[in-house]
């Protein structure tokens, strides 16, 4: 499994992750050396088994009431902001 | 008599032999002194902290504290601390200070113990060694040209320094048992979904599960007890009793079935920590245990499944991280996308952009069944190989790292050759079970530790075995030369 610059590019854009020229080979090289070690399941008879998501079988995920059952908390949380005004995050203009 | 153990300092406090206010006196001054050369903390709390030694104290005076009142403790720094910096070791959160506290932040305050400052860790918790932090590596009090492992380096080594007698650490490929082994310290990794993950900083939400790094068995015990059972605030938290786990410490080992994996005995394992392993097994043979072997012909393709599943579960958990509202933000963005993509790019470190990167192309269309849906089906092998074991044998016997602590530097070049470090670890979590790491012995004057493996909810028998095991030995007692082995 190799991958090329060109598949480490397109997959650094769905990640959303800019990456330098320099860091492309070297991501290029990981992966595809990550790839060959994961190529290994392949040979694997799973034959009629589910995939298995979660650890605990039988476990479902819980739903809850729609309720309120915190105070609002937006003035806390916004302190972590890297940018608001009025109550609202800020930005680059999206719709010109 | 000196304290050696969280159980021990318990006592003292019971016995007004010290304050907690001097306890965390005693735990800020070694902290402090000890962050040059082992860079274990992130953050030193030190004014929350003997503020909160001084509310214990009056609740100790009072007749109103519990167990754990006025014990100090370190937090990994990927659990929420309400008004604290939490940093999960990255740049991409450099600045934020968490609103609120993780579920077993709030227990163990509501304990009444003290936090004295937040642990290093490799970045997200993705790796072995604590060297891919923003904040630099931790080094190991055994040997400071060494890596304590990771990616709870931080809170391992703050127990192995005798900082704190608790470190809370979570472990989702290995990460609680592996550095407590390179670090000589008893390290737990409950059952997933028996420690609450509301608070804790998501990586790969279907392994990941907080525990604790100690002196002992039976402090471990005693903390666990303290921070387990369920929680509404998380989804996966199971809604099952939690048994005492100090009344059943001393059960007697008398036919225990002791299952060792075949697969881990092999090639790998280097010879100085399989003799320490092999005495450990000695010991428990003399305690009564029945030791037979085990084979789980799936095991050795744990790493693989977990370099599918992890990653992508840590490319879709990481997503939120987009420079909008918490988190590290580039300057002067030029629209939405060039802020995502140099928000990120800059906020993260090379090893969790590799994750990200891998998550995302097993995840990608054309790829998903291949990848993601094939790991699964081998996690289910892997799972029902275990299940088999356990109709077998109470619980499974391994070493918890192939070698002793590795130098600085040596394995950064091939992430592969790093993700190997986790070979005997994956397959609990992969698996969802308890497991912990005690110390065994030393190879090279490095420690090393052998590891427990119980099934479901099997806390307890993991508990009391490993207890029964360090009555009879002290290599979990010893601490490294230049750092006191008492806490008070």
């Amino acid at each position: 499994m190799s991958l090329s610059s060109r598949q480490i590019e397109s997959i650094a854009a769905l990640a959303r992750l800019e990456l330098k020229p320099e860091e492309i080979p070297v991501y290029a090289d990981s992966l595809s050396r990550i790839l060959d070690m994961v190529g290994q399941l392949e040979k694997a008879d799973t034959g009629t088994l589910a995939p298995m998501a979660h650890p605990l079988e039988g476990q479902v995920q819980r739903l809850r009431a729609d309720e309120i059952t915190s105070p609002d908390q937006r003035d806390l949380n916004q302190r972590n902001a890297p940018q608001v005004e009025a109550g609202l995050y800020l930005v680059p203009r999206v719709i010109e | 008599m000196t304290a050696v153990t969280l159980s021990g300092l318990v006592a003292g406090l019971a016995g007004r032999k010290y304050s907690s206010v001097e306890l965390t006196r005693e735990a800020l001054r070694r902290a402090e002194a000890a962050q040059p050369a082992l860079n274990a903390l992130v953050t030193l709390t030190a004014e929350h902290a003997l503020e909160a030694a001084a509310v214990a104290d009056k609740r100790l005076a009072a007749g109103d504290a519990g167990v754990l009142t006025g014990v100090p403790l370190v937090h990994k720094d990927i659990f929420c601390t309400a008004g604290v910096l939490t940093t999960c070791g990255s740049r991409m959160l450099s600045n934020f200070v968490a609103p609120y506290d993780a579920t077993i932040v709030r227990r163990l305050k509501d304990a009444g113990m003290v936090m004295i400052g937040k642990a290093n860790m490799d970045e997200f918790a993705m790796g072995s060694s604590n060297e891919t932090s923003w904040y630099g590596p931790v080094k190991n009090p055994w040997d400071v040209t060494r890596v304590p492992g990771g990616s709870s380096g931080g809170s391992a080594a703050a127990v192995a320094a005798r900082l704190a007698p608790l470190a809370t650490a979570t472990d989702t490929g290995g990460s609680i048992r592996q550095p407590a082994a390179l670090c000589g310290v008893t390290g737990f990794k409950p059952t997933y979904g028996r420690v609450s993950r509301y608070g804790m900083i998501a990586f790969a939400s279907s392994l990941d599960q907080a525990g604790v790094i100690t002196v002992s068995a039976e402090d471990a015990a005693l903390t666990l007890q303290a921070m387990a059972g369920f929680d509404p605030r998380d989804s996966t938290s199971v809604d099952v009793p939690v048994p005492d786990y100090s009344a059943t410490l001393d059960a007697p080992l008398a036919g225990l079935k002791v299952g060792i994996l075949k697969e881990f005995f092999g090639e790998g394992l280097s010879p100085e920590v399989e003799a320490p392993v092999r005495e450990a097994l000695a010991t428990f043979t003399r305690l009564g245990a029945v030791v037979r072997e085990i084979s789980l012909p799936s095991l050795p393709l744990s790493v693989p499944t977990y370099y599918v599943v992890a990653p992508a579960e840590c490319s879709s958990n990481l997503a939120r991280f987009d420079g909008v509202r918490f988190g590290h933000r580039c300057e002067n963005p030029k629209d939405l996308r060039d802020l995502y993509m140099r928000s990120r790019a800059e906020g993260f470190g090379a090893e969790v952009k590799r994750r990200i990167m891998t998550g995302t192309y097993v995840l990608s269309a054309g790829y998903y069944d291949a990848y993601y849906i094939k790991a699964q089906k081998v996690r289910a092998l892997i799972n029902s190989d275990f299940q088999r074991a356990f109709g077998e044998v109470d619980l499974l016997l391994a070493p918890t790292s192939p070698t002793a602590a590795f130098r600085l530097g040596d394995k950064t070049a091939d992430p592969i050759t790093m993700y190997l470090n986790d070979i005997y670890t994956i397959g609990a979590n992969l698996a969802g079970l308890p497991a912990i790491s005690i110390p065994c012995g030393f190879a090279g004057g490095l420690p090393v530790g052998v590891q427990l493996i119980g099934p479901h909810f099997g806390e307890a028998k993991i508990l009391n075995a490993a207890h029964r095991f360090q009555k009879e030995t002290d290599w979990h007692l010893r601490a490294p030369s230049g750092y006191t082995a008492g806490f008070a």
